[in-house]
C-alpha cells in the first residue's frame, strides 16, 4: 500500500520526489565520501535496495511486519486541548510513538533487516544517540536472529539509561565510545570502523537519513510511510491536505519520512524543528543548518557544524537523538531550494513543551519531538483556525523522565 | 618528473623499496613534529606523508585517532600544516611529501584555494581517505590538473570488476591497505601481501606500497621483498605517544626516539632484498 503510493506520485516531471541523482546527490549534497574499503559495500547494498524497491513480495513483506509487529498504521489525533489553548490552527499528532518499540525509528530497522536478510549478512552493526534507534535495531535482530552490536557515546549511556538496558535485554551488545565527544557522531566513527574491519559478513543498519548513498534515500523510503499514512488519514478526517506539517530534525529520518510524500503539494508548508540547545548565539547547539555550513562527514555533504578550518565542532542539545552536527542531505537540499522552513527550538523551550504535552493532552513525548512541539506552540497561534498543522510526534518520552527530572531539580 | 617519480625511479635503479613514514603533522606540538619531519631523510625515509589532523577519522585506529586530537589540542591547523610542509622544502627539495586525511578540512578551505597553496608549498601527493573514484570530480581532477599526484588507496575489498576504476586517475603510486579494517591493527600474511601485489602489477605501472599494521623492522623487510615501499604509520605514532611525560608534553627523548625507530626500519628495509 504505502511503497506503492509513494512510486506512483514519484515519477511526474519536475517532481521534488526523484532524488536522488544517480551520484546519491540532492543538489551539492549527499555523495559517497567514504574509504575504498566500504565503497564495494556501499554500492553492493545500492544494487540490493534498487532490487527490493521494485520486488513486491519485498514490499508485501514490510506490509505485514508494519502491520502485525509494528502496529501500523499509527493514529492520526487530533490534539483538542492543545488547538484549543493555543487558539490557532488545528493541530494534529501522528502517533509515531504508539508504535512497538515507541518511535518511529522500527520502521526503518525492519526495512533494513529485511534487507540484510535478503543479502545473507549475518551481524546488525548500529550507531545509536538517544537509543530509541538501538532499541529498534537490537528489537529486529532479536526477532529476526541476528547478532547485533550498538556503538553508543559515553556521554549517551549516562543520560539514557533505560534503552541501554532495554537493548541489552534485547540480546544486543552495547559498546561505549570513548572518543571525541562521545556521543551519536562518535558513536557512528565507531560504528564504520567496525564496518570497514568486518566487510564480510557484517550489514550496519544506519539510524537516519543519513550517510553515503543510498542510506538517505533508503531509510527515506522507509519512514515514508509516515506522511504516506498521514495524507490518507487527514483526507479522511479533513477532506484535505494539511497546511502545515512540523518535525524535529537532527539527522532528519522522522521528518523526510513525514514531509517526502508531500513535497509536490506546493501548499503544504514544511517545518523542520532543530534544536538549538543553549541558543545558537551561544555556539552550543546542533542546528546544523542554521548554525552550520557544507560540510563532508560520514559520507555524505551536507550541513555540518564546524570551525573555519574544517573541524567539526561538537553539538549540544539536551535530547540526546538530535545532539549531533550534521543533518541528512535531503534536507539540506530542501532547505536551499527553500521547499523546506527551517526553525529551531532551545532546551528550555523542548522541556517547557514537555510538560505542556503531559498536562494537556495526557502524552509524555520524546524530547527529540517536545522540540516540534515547541516550534508548535509559537507557530499554532499565527495561522488560522480553520487551518491543519500535522506534528510528528516522532517517540515517547518515558526514556526522558530522568533528564527531564534533572532539569526541574527533581531527583528520581 | 616529479618528485614522487624520480624518487621511485632512483629505488628501482638499486633495487630496494622505498621506507614511506607517516607521522601526524603538529603531534605532540607544532615545534616537535617540525623537528620529526624534518630528521626524516636523514634518518632513512625515502617518502614522506604528513597526516592533516582532523576531529574525526573515520579509518583510523586508536593511536592516530589521539595523535590527532594531540595534535588539534596543540593548534594545529591547516595553515600550520602547510607552513610545516614549506619549512621542510627550505633544506630538502627532493623528499616527496604526500599529505594524507579526510576531505572535510580542504573542502571547508576551497579545492583550488588548497591546491595552490599545497603546491606552492612544495607538496607532492595527495592520500585522501573519504574521496573514493566516485568523487573524482571533488579534488583528484582538480589535484591532477594542478600537478599534484592523487594516491589511491586499494583495498582487500576492491575486486578486479573494480579495480580499473580505482587505477583510472590515479598518479604517483597505489596504496594497498593489506588488511580491511582501520589503521595499526591486524596484518596480513606475506602470502597474502604477494598475491595482491601480484594482482595490482599486472593491472598498472605505477609503483606499489603497502601499509596498514606493518610495526617492526623484520615485517617491513617482508614486504620490502614484495612491493616497491613500505608504509609505517601507527608505530611511528605510537613511539611519539610513548615519549610524553604524563601530562602530554614531550620528553627531551622523543624525537631521537621516533628517528631512531625509523633507521631500524630503514636499515632492514635497504638489505631486505639482498637477503632473499
Amino acid at each position: 500500500m504505502t511503497a506503492e503510493t509513494a512510486s506512483s506520485t514519484s515519477a511526474r516531471p519536475n517532481s521534488l520526489r526523484q532524488g536522488p541523482d544517480a551520484r546519491g546527490r540532492f543538489g551539492i549534497h549527499g555523495g559517497r565520501f567514504v574509504a575504498e574499503t566500504l565503497m564495494p559495500l556501499i554500492l553492493e547494498l545500492e544494487r540490493a535496495y534498487e532490487i527490493a524497491k521494485k520486488d513486491d513480495r519485498f514490499k508485501a513483506e514490510l506490509d505485514y511486519w508494519f502491520k502485525d509487529y509494528v502496529g501500523r498504521p499509527s493514529p492520526l489525533y487530533f490534539a483538542e486541548p492543545l488547538t484549543n489553548v493555543l487558539g490557532g490552527a488545528r493541530i494534529y499528532f501522528k502517533r509515531e510513538e504508539l508504535n512497538h518499540t515507541g518511535a518511529h525509528k522500527i520502521n526503518n530497522c525492519l526495512g533494513q533487516i529485511l534487507l540484510a536478510q535478503r543479502m545473507g549478512k549475518k551481524r546488525i552493526i548500529a550507531e545509536t544517540g538517544a537509543g530509541q534507534h538501538g532499541v529498534a535495531t537490537a528489537t529486529v535482530a532479536a526477532r529476526f536472529g541476528l547478532p547485533c552490536v550498538v556503538y553508543m557515546g559515553e556521554t549517551d549511556i549516562e543520560r539514557q539509561k533505560p534503552n541501554v538496558f532495554r537493548m541489552r535485554l534485547l540480546g544486543a551488545e552495547v559498546i561505549p565510545v570513548k572518543s571525541g565527544s562521545r556521543t551519536l557522531k562518535d558513536a557512528m566513527n565507531e560504528a564504520l570502523r567496525d564496518w570497514v574491519t568486518n566487510v564480510e559478513d557484517t550489514f550496519y543498519l544506519i539510524g537516519t537519513a543519513a550517510g553515503p548513498h543510498p542510506y538517505p534515500a533508503m531509510v527515506r523510503d522507509f519512514q515514508s510511510v509516515i506522511g504516506n499514512e498521514t495524507r490518507e488519514q487527514i483526507l479522511a478526517k479533513e477532506g484535505r491536505l494539511p497546511d502545515v506539517l512540523v518535525a524535529a530534525i537532527g539527522g532528519g529520518s522522522n521528518a523526510i519520512g513525514l514531509f517526502h510524500p508531500f513535497l509536490d503539494d506546493p501548499e503544504v508548508r514544511l517545518v523542520a524543528v532543530e534544536a538549538a540547545g543553549h541558543g545558537i548565539e551561544t555556539g552550543k547547539h546542533a542546528a546544523a543548518i542554521a548554525g552550520g555550513r557544507p560540510g563532508v562527514l560520514h559520507g555524505q555533504r551536507s550541513y555540518l557544524i564546524q570551525d573555519d578550518d574544517g573541524q567539526v565542532a561538537e553539538a549540544h542539545s539536551i535530547s540526546a537523538g538530535l545532539d549531533y552536527p550534521g543533518v541528512g542531505p535531503e534536507h539540506a537540499w530542501l532547505a536551499d531550494i527553500g521547499r523546506m522552513e527551517v526553525t529551531a527550538a532551545t532546551d528550555d523551550e523542548a522541556l517547557a513543551a514537555f510538560q505542556t504535552t503531559a498536562k494537556l493532552e495526557g502524552i509524555l513525548p520524546a524530547l527529540e519531538s517536545a522540540h516540534a512541539i515547541a516550534a508548535t506552540i509559537k507557530l499554532a497561534p499565527q495561522l488560522a483556525k480553520d487551518q491543519i498543522l500535522v506534528l510528528n510526534l516522532s517517540g515517547r518520552g518515558d526514556k526522558d523522565i530522568f533528564t527531564v527530572a534533572s532539569s526541574m531539580g527533581v531527583e528520581l | 618528473m616529479s618528485r614522487i617519480a624520480r624518487r621511485f625511479h632512483d629505488l628501482k635503479a638499486e633495487d630496494r623499496a622505498a621506507l614511506v613514514t607517516f607521522l601526524v603533522a603538529g603531534d605532540p606540538d607544532l615545534e616537535t613534529s617540525q623537528a620529526l619531519i624534518d630528521g626524516l631523510p636523514a634518518s632513512g625515509a625515502d617518502l614522506i606523508e604528513i597526516g592533516m589532523p582532523f576531529t574525526d577519522p573515520m579509518a583510523d585506529g586508536p593511536a592516530i585517532q589521539a595523535a590527532g586530537l594531540r595534535a588539534l589540542a596543540a593548534g594545529a591547523t591547516m595553515d600550520r600544516t602547510l607552513e610545516m610542509v614549506r619549512r621542510f622544502r627550505d633544506t630538502d627539495k627532493v623528499t616527496p611529501i604526500v599529505l594524507m586525511g579526510y576531505y572535510n578540512p580542504i573542502w571547508a578551505r576551497g579545492p583550488e584555494r588548497f591546491l595552490a597553496e599545497a603546491g606552492a608549498a612544495g607538496v607532492d601527493g595527495l592520500i585522501i581517505v573519504d574521496l573514493p573514484p566516485e568523487e573524482d570530480e571533488e579534488l583528484c581532477l582538480p589535484a591532477r590538473a594542478a600537478g599534484i599526484d592523487f594516491i589511491r588507496l586499494a583495498t582487500p575489498t576492491t575486486d578486479s570488476a573494480r579495480l580499473p576504476a580505482v587505477l583510472l586517475n590515479s598518479s604517483g603510486f597505489i596504496y594497498y591497505v593489506s588488511v580491511a579494517g582501520i589503521t595499526g591493527q591486524k596484518r596480513a600474511t606475506a602470502e597474502v601481501i604477494g598475491q595482491a601485489v601480484r594482482r595490482l602489477r599486472a593491472a598498472t605501472d605505477l609503483p606499489i606500497a603497502v601499509g596498514f599494521g606493518i610495526r617492526e623492522p623484520e615485517q617491513a623487510a617482508e614486504v620490502a621483498r614484495l612491493a616497491d615501499a613500505v608504509v609505517v604509520g601507527s608505530a611511528l605514532v605510537d613511539s611519539v605517544a610513548a615519549s610524553l611525560d604524563p601530562s602530554g608534553q614531550a620528553q627531551p627523548e622523543l624525537v631521537r626516539a621516533v628517528h631512531s625507530r625509523v633507521e631500524r626500519l630503514a636499515a632492514a628495509i635497504r638489505t631486505a632484498r639482498q637477503q632473499s
